[in-house]
């Protein structure tokens, strides 16, 4: 990354001349642009080096420095402890992903194309569910969870996302449906078909970037989600309730941590890295309007 | 056509069990919890099938008057320093990289990714790793001496100092102050606008405001009769640079996408009529991105408001110089007996958070229908 040097090489479109005279401007900007990646980076330097380093390695007047001998013991003692975890996150985001993903594909196309009387206030009313502090809710659902005998498994949880996805999903699948043209539905209506027709042969087969959005949304803020593991699933806790216990053992051993951390870190990461676009989609979707 | 009126009625049958659901899971469970913060509900009385006594609204006067919770008002002081703080990190960075961005660099699918990647983590990873960059001996403190300054000194959020002490008693005052301000401001405001009837309105209100301050004894609305002390807690810089490591990518897409939508044509325009580079963006650019400001505040407000995970993760609910109000409702309610006064507060972070989502909510849905 030493991008600064060479910046010097830019394009200069015919019609903005003017921008030819800013050299040491754009020297400033990538200078700018390398340091804040740098200061970005600086927690993911430092997982690195920690947890490839052996238990014996870690101290604090070494911390930030390469691991002498470079060792996947950290990573091999994070993953005993944590692949149970690792599991119990994927069998529950894998089930609770698709379900809110249905849900609001089929809210959003009611939503979208079927307007109906009162549907003003009840989607603004659907939408606040996705901004509550959720402790606001948490004590009637524990006891709920209870008396259905859904609390304390993944099971609970599962359906707990699931519910309080719905807002989100619904919303982001409507302002996607809101772009498909009324006409294609009227011509396929005149050919005789009904609601699920419609969603079947004409909305369905041009959903799949809405999908993907609302897919990698759900999955990325279930996998990464604490409060509901915390109180609702302590029988099979998730990756993130796991991984903060970890810290809560007698000698806190930084190597196993950090490996836990990058491991916690790393399907969403993945999944960012390799479709980001979408991933920016569905964030930008959090601020309703996007 | 009957058809159609078929298919409508399948369309909302198709969105019931949703309305349902979110009906239950949170309206009905939000009067749940606002019911059972008026009772005298523990732990025990929900496992022994007891039913609680009604108590009125006892919860929330021990919250804001009994001494013994006193961490209850701390973390209501510290919430509010960290609110602002946060924001004012994230809109600071944010905009900063979505400008130098917008220059047309190089490589900027990478950048971007750089500053946008914390978001894909969650909160705990994030205060994992940050508790680890945070420990005082050589944790981010040394860094100063990468360029030969010394070493920081700060503990970070294991501090115990305290800046800006108050009493919970002048609070009244401060708001009054505040108020004061606001009314002035509105008044003078309106009178340069030579609205002289509101003007003057305004200005009987800011007498009375001062005539209040000045004999009404403000402090005399708060009912706990020892002083107690209050303070801006600098290890909630802790706090603020890991969350802001983590959202400040948030804005800065937040205000690319708005700098996108600023035309070429537009921003030549005020070249032609001698505006510098920086011209532009001042005079220009900025304006257009107020609205992305308030919902990015907004968002991040609402955020902060409810924070949980990383307090836990850096304090675990021991360290109350991070202490907040999710933090304090979870000690109470699942680690401790007293599930009704965490039901107040969980109620009081309600109220907090549906003072800034529900006009944004609004507003965002009118303006949409509007277009």
């Amino acid at each position: 990354m030493s991008a600064v040097t060479q910046s010097a090489p830019t394009r200069v479109p015919a019609t903005a001349a003017p921008r030819a005279q800013l050299r040491p401007g754009r020297v400033v900007v990538y200078a700018l642009l390398v340091l804040a990646s740098v200061v970005f980076l600086i927690p993911v330097y430092m997982v690195l080096v920690t947890s490839f380093k052996s238990i014996d390695q870690v101290s604090l007047s070494t911390m930030w420095q390469f691991p002498t001998a470079f060792t996947l013991e950290s990573f091999q003692r994070a993953f005993e402890r944590l692949s149970p975890n690792l599991l119990n996150s994927v069998f529950l985001v894998v089930p609770a992903t698709i379900g809110s993903a249905i849900i609001g594909s089929l809210n959003g196309y009611v939503l979208s194309k079927w307007q109906f009387r009162g549907a003003n206030i009840i989607f603004p009313l659907m939408l606040f569910g996705m901004f509550i502090p959720y402790q606001s809710i948490l004590i009637p659902l524990v006891q709920f969870l209870n008396s259905i005998h859904l609390f304390g498994n993944l099971w609970g949880l599962i359906l707990v996302h699931i519910v309080y996805g719905i807002p989100i999903t619904t919303l982001i699948f409507r302002n996607y449906y809101a772009e498909v043209p009324t006409e294609m539905l009227e011509a396929g209506a005149i050919d005789g078909a009904g609601f699920f027709g419609l969603y079947r042969h004409i909305v369905l087969p041009i959903s799949a970037p809405g999908f993907v959005v609302v897919i990698i949304w759900q999955f990325t803020q279930i996998w990464n989600e604490f409060l509901f593991g915390v109180t609702i699933a302590q029988n099979t806790p998730v990756i993130t309730v796991a991984l903060q216990n970890l810290a809560g053992s007698q000698i806190v051993e930084w190597n196993v941590q950090m490996a836990g951390a990058f491991l916690a870190a790393i399907p969403t990461l993945l999944v960012y890295v390799l479709l980001g676009r979408y991933f920016i989609r569905g964030l930008l979707a959090g601020s309703i309007k996007g | 056509m009957p058809r159609i009126n078929r298919d409508r009625l399948t369309a909302v049958l198709m969105l019931t069990p949703s309305i349902i659901l979110v009906a239950v899971f949170v309206y009905g469970f939000i009067a749940w919890t606002g019911w059972t913060s008026l009772t005298d509900t523990t732990s025990n009385t929900l496992i022994s099938g007891q039913s609680a006594n009604y108590i009125g609204e006892e919860n929330y006067a021990e919250l804001f008057s009994r001494a013994l919770d006193k961490r209850f008002r701390a973390d209501l002081v510290n919430t509010v320093f960290f609110t602002m703080m946060f924001i004012i990190a994230c809109l600071g960075v944010g905009l900063g990289l979505a400008i130098l961005l917008d220059q047309k660099v190089k490589g900027e699918n990478t950048f971007r990714t750089i500053f946008l990647f914390p978001m894909a983590l969650s909160f705990v990873v994030t205060g994992v790793v940050w508790r680890w960059l945070f420990n005082p001996t050589n944790g981010i403190n040394s860094l100063p001496t990468v360029i030969g300054l010394p070493a920081g000194t700060f503990f970070w959020h294991i501090s115990d100092e305290k800046l800006f002490t108050f009493f919970w008693q002048d609070l009244p005052a401060i708001f009054g102050i505040i108020l004061l301000g606001v009314v002035v401001f509105f008044a003078l405001r309106s009178w340069a606008h030579k609205q002289s009837m509101l003007a003057a309105l305004l200005g009987a209100l800011a007498l009375l405001t001062m005539a209040w301050l000045s004999f009404g004894n403000p402090s005399s609305l708060i009912a706990i009769a020892r002083p107690e002390e209050h303070s801006f807690r600098p290890a909630l810089l802790a706090l603020v640079l890991a969350a802001g490591w983590q959202m400040s990518g948030y804005t800065m897409a937040m205000y690319l996408a708005g700098l996108r939508g600023v035309s070429e044509e537009l921003r030549e325009a005020a070249r032609v009529d001698g505006a510098t580079e920086l011209g532009v963006y001042r005079h220009v650019i900025l304006p257009l991105l107020a609205p992305i400001t308030l919902s990015a505040m907004i968002i991040l407000g609402h955020i902060s408001l409810k924070i949980f995970d990383l307090v836990y993760t850096m304090g675990g609910g021991d360290n109350l110089y991070i202490d907040m109000p999710g933090m304090y409702m979870y000690m109470l309610s699942f680690r401790g007996t007293d599930v009704a006064k965490g039901a107040g507060i969980a109620t009081i972070m309600l109220v907090m958070v549906a003072v800034v989502i529900v006009p944004y909510l609004v507003t965002q849905l009118r303006s949409e229908k509007s277009l």
